[in-house]
């Protein structure tokens, strides 16, 4: 019932937008075309403005994550993580969560199709994919945008954010999933 | 990033820097250009809703809650508009709308910015509700899990909601404690 609802949700919702704004906009006299690509024209400035931002961004992470760099990192925290009762596997996830997208993503299904997504890991692994974004990308394509080089405090609070939601992930699931199963 | 390269030149593993660089600058143009299709999409549609009024009627509905949140940007600013805008895009998981939708609203509060290359307290604000990513239909990982051979793949709505709600309260109090520490 809860899987239909939301699977009929997520496919419904950005047709009805589509539909309904410029409906609107057609009964509210609005001249629905020019107004489209007037907007629309944006949207390419402004992608080609985080370009150089985003080659940066992802140059340096890219790096980090293949020179090893980044297992070295895991070695180093993953004890740290295991005291506060958090499972090793786990711990690669944590790291790659606010820098990468599409690594985090490969590295779920990867926990998934391993322990099973209704295992407790599993679950724990799609409640962290699902309740936080990629903080890295998030600033380089925000601020690029606006052509802000000093995000003062931004990353920092960003950063913060995924912990916290990474441990409340971790705690949160194994209280609502470890009694049932 | 130095870190990177030292770490590899330690390791013997020098040329994998190399090869993961230049891959990495095509993938960032090859995201670039992807995003100008959506981009162009989502801010033609805002336009649309911009001019038909459609966009100052939620903003007036739902100002005294983000006044409440960015309390720097002043009444019926546009900027408040495309915020809510972002909110609500990220809520319903609607993945690619959110960054066109966020960027605006970027663009938006900088008209108001004093000094243009640092941001201000309501963009650290807007970027702390973002990266925390408040989703309500988490559709991806719905089908992930699906595709794994979950017997319940929805189990996680509860929990990425309470998880949701938790680490946006928290990041909001640390971006308050925040612009109290980092005043100038």
């Amino acid at each position: 019932m809860l899987l239909e609802l939301c699977e009929q949700l997520s496919v419904w919702v950005i047709p009805a937008i589509l539909l309904i704004i410029p409906v609107i906009g057609y009964l509210r006299k609005v001249k629905v075309y020019e107004a489209f690509v007037d907007g629309a024209g944006e949207g390419f400035h402004t992608a080609i403005r985080i370009l150089p931002c985003l080659v940066a961004m992802l140059v340096a992470i890219s790096i980090f994550r293949a020179s090893g760099a980044m297992e070295a990192c895991i070695v180093f925290i993953a004890p740290l993580l295991n005291s506060l009762g958090i499972p090793s596997d786990l711990v690669p996830l944590a790291i790659m969560r606010p820098l990468s997208g599409s690594g985090s993503l490969g590295l779920t299904t990867e926990l998934l199709n391993t322990y099973g997504p209704d295992s407790l890991v599993g679950q724990i692994a799609s409640t962290v994919l699902a309740s936080t974004d990629t903080t890295f990308y998030v600033l380089t394509v925000y601020f690029g945008a606006v052509a802000v080089n000093n995000p003062r405090y931004a990353p920092l609070v960003g950063l913060t954010g995924d912990i916290a939601s990474f441990l409340a992930s971790v705690y949160i699931c194994q209280y609502l999933f470890s009694n049932n199963g | 990033m130095a870190s990177g390269i030292i770490y590899a030149g330690l390791n013997g593993r020098i040329e994998v820097v190399t090869a993961s660089a230049i891959s990495a600058a095509k993938d960032a143009v090859e995201l670039s250009i992807n995003l100008i299709g959506v981009m162009c999409l989502w801010l033609g549609i805002m336009k649309i809703a911009e001019i038909s009024g459609l966009i100052k009627l939620l903003s007036f509905l739902l100002q005294p809650f983000i006044s409440l949140l960015f309390p720097s940007v002043p009444k019926n600013h546009p900027a408040l508009g495309a915020i809510i805008m972002t909110i609500s895009a990220n809520m319903l998981g609607l993945g690619n709308a959110v960054t066109p939708l966020g960027i605006k609203a970027m663009q938006q509060l900088q008209t108001i910015n004093p000094k243009k290359d640092t941001a201000t307290p309501a963009m650290c604000t807007l970027l702390a509700l973002c990266t925390t990513g408040f989703t309500l239909v988490p559709a991806t990982i719905i089908a992930l899990r699906s595709a794994a051979g979950s017997i319940d793949p929805t189990a996680i709505v509860g929990s990425t909601f309470i998880v949701s709600l938790v680490s946006t309260m928290f990041v909001l109090v640390i971006d308050r404690l925040c612009q109290v520490i980092f005043k100038r």
